[in-house]
């Protein structure tokens, strides 16, 4: 039997608005995956090494103060540098149009608007995730 | 149901808190503004006064929020994006400028950091020349639901809970113009909580402030009647009437039977509303002017005393000039031409109304006696109850709206696929390092012997247990930073971390 997939829900910088990664959270547990959650207010630094330490399959990021830019560029920068590799990243939260093409190129593969379903970012994990 | 002869006016001010209501005075419309640096929200300031706004409301920047000055390292990719960056007197004197503060009341919504930002805005007064007791205005002060939703708290809730109460009692004295707390439902409601449970936990947080300054051994009846409220309103119209009926007459009576109030003011519940940013949509942007006319309205029907209309585009940016006028207009478009404003409480005594007033009234009563018996508010946040209920409802929500158990118009139904661009926010690029060049410029040109003997004043003060305002008032005035300030009330008090799962 396949393992379940394991997913960080991250939330960077010093934004509050949780709601959104709390419900991405348990929609994916409910769905059969192991759900690790970070809480709020974390450095990327935080965010890379949590990874490293849960050995997830997969990162979900979210922002929704407007400092994703800053904040996940660090934290693909920190993924390179620690050489952490086939772990797929993935982005929610108020993001605008112009920055998800740039974080798309800097390795982040999708990125969910404002009203995605839980169903959508299931389909997206179980259909991208690679299991180590 | 039971036959109640309840009047505006009249305890348990369940049909309002006055007994003309609109008649006699408009509701305060206070937009929320404030971006970037102090200079643009000056101007921004001075333009909504300009199209007949009648109070300010200012937002700060999330480093402002947790105590981190703009030059901080913990501040990077933060500064002024959801509001404006405040670090000194400096900052606050620009923010103000030409704005007379005895002619505008301000709202601010601060919390971890409340009593520094109020500290700074009595400064700027008395450069003024406008005396303290010609002030008026509200800092948010409401710690409590920052820990269940907001989460821009620094302390742990004991020292957080000193600063309010020295808040509450400075100003009792010195301010008496001044709204202490702004007891707030709206995070709570925008996280995803049930109109209910926003009655609930809103005054249950209520409950532990008076508590708070009860022990402290401060008469109820010299500072209840500067503690206000602040609701948000949802999109389900009749529902979010009635909720605002059943959390006046709840507080009534908590404020007469609980504590023993004996000044009707202190038994008045007085809110402050703003639509709901949760149910505003990226799909079909236009829609979202009609859903924030919906919840004015039910606001104006609640009988709020201020209210902030959201712009369509506010849920995913901060609004343009253009959006934030047509928020405004909204409002009184409402007070001027619907005509609701000619009757206090004109839907009291609907069957339907009276029912839903008593039956969330009953819900939010179930979940106080609850909160109660876990040992108080205090204890049902430590422990993450209250987060938890909230974030459940909050699953629940969703689950329904992807089952298309509940209907959101043009985003699971009535989709045409015509979605509002989500433009990169303007914020200047530059900000962050000249807003680090003024600080280090600020820095060098104060006076270091008077900055250490204020900062060590504030360190044996926080140690002890006077009340730390005019320590506080004395810092600032001395351009003390509000970084400096809250790095030595830190190493004194800690920092709150939160320890709750999902």
């Amino acid at each position: 039997m396949k393992r379940p997939i394991k997913v960080l829900i991250a939330k960077a910088g010093l934004d509050g608005h949780e709601r959104g990664a709390l419900v991405v959270a348990m929609g994916l547990r409910d769905a059969g995956m192991e759900v690790v959650y970070t809480g709020i207010r974390n450095t990327p630094e935080q965010i890379v090494a949590a990874a490293v330490q849960e050995d997830v399959d997969a990162i979900g990021l979210s922002s929704l103060s407007g400092g994703h830019m800053a904040q996940f560029s660090r934290v693909m920068e920190l993924l390179k540098k620690e050489k952490v590799k086939g772990v797929l990243v993935f982005a929610g939260g108020i993001i605008p149009d112009d920055d998800v093409k740039k974080l798309k190129k800097l390795g982040i593969k999708e990125v969910f608007g404002p009203g995605s379903s839980i169903a959508s970012i299931v389909e997206f994990l179980r259909k991208n995730v690679r299991l180590k | 149901m039971t036959e109640r002869r309840e009047e505006p006016g009249k305890f348990p001010f369940t049909r309002g808190i006055h007994a003309s209501m609109y008649r006699g005075k408009l509701w305060t419309m206070r937009q929320y503004a404030g971006f970037g640096t102090a200079r643009e929200t000056n101007k921004r300031y001075k333009y909504l006064l300009s199209q007949g706004q009648t109070g300010l409301s200012m937002a700060f920047d999330l480093p402002t929020q947790i105590g981190y000055d703009s030059d901080d390292t913990m501040a990077l990719g933060e500064v002024g994006r959801v509001g404006v960056a405040i670090s000194s007197l400096a900052d606050m004197e620009q923010v103000f400028h030409g704005i007379p503060l005895d002619k505008v009341s301000t709202s601010m919504t601060i919390n971890a950091t409340a009593s520094i930002l109020l500290a700074l805005y009595l400064v700027v007064a008395e450069r003024e020349g406008v005396p303290w007791t010609k002030v008026s205005g509200t800092v948010q002060n409401d710690i409590l639901k920052e820990y269940i939703a907001r989460g821009t708290y620094i302390f742990p809730p004991q020292p957080s809970l000193r600063l309010i109460a020295d808040i509450v009692e400075f100003c009792a004295k010195e301010v008496p113009g001044w709204n202490t707390i702004s007891v707030g439902g709206y995070h709570m409601r925008e996280a995803g909580c049930t109109a209910a449970q926003e009655i609930a936990f809103t005054l249950a947080d209520g409950i532990a402030y008076v508590q708070t300054c009860v022990e402290r051994g401060l008469d109820v009846d010299s500072f209840a009647p500067r503690i206000a409220f602040f609701f948000n309103c949802h999109s389900n119209f009749l529902e979010e009437i009635a909720k605002f009926r059943a959390a006046r007459r709840l507080w009534a009576h908590i404020m007469r039977d609980r504590f023993g109030a004996k000044n009707e003011r202190s038994m008045m519940l007085r809110f402050h509303t703003q639509t709901a940013g949760s149910t505003l949509t990226a799909q079909q942007p236009e829609n979202n002017v009609v859903r924030t006319t919906i919840e004015a309205l039910a606001a104006v029907l609640g009988g709020t005393q201020s209210l902030h209309t959201n712009a369509k585009d506010e849920a995913i940016a901060l609004p343009t000039e253009e959006s934030a006028l047509l928020a405004l207009r909204t409002q009184q478009i409402i007070a001027y031409e619907s005509g609701v404003t000619v009757e206090p409480d004109p839907l009291g005594g609907s069957h339907y109304i009276e029912r839903l007033t008593d039956e969330l009234e009953a819900k939010a009563r179930e979940y106080l006696n609850k909160i109660d018996n876990m040992g108080g508010m205090l204890k049902a946040v430590e422990g993450g109850y209250v987060y938890k209920e909230i974030y459940h409802a909050a699953y629940e929500h969703q689950k329904a709206v992807d089952r298309k158990e509940k209907i959101i118009v043009g985003v699971n139904e009535f989709v045409s696929g015509e979605r509002l661009t989500l433009k990169t926010q303007k914020i200047d690029p530059k900000l962050e390092p000249r807003r680090r060049h003024e600080l280090a410029a600020l820095r060098k040109k104060r006076n270091a012997a008077k900055i250490a003997k204020c900062l060590a004043t504030l360190e044996k003060g926080a140690k002890g247990s006077e009340n730390l305002m005019p320590i506080i008032v004395d810092c600032v005035r001395n351009y003390v930073t509000v970084g400096e300030i809250c790095k030595v009330l830190r190493a004194t008090f800690g920092e709150y971390r939160p320890s709750h799962s999902i």
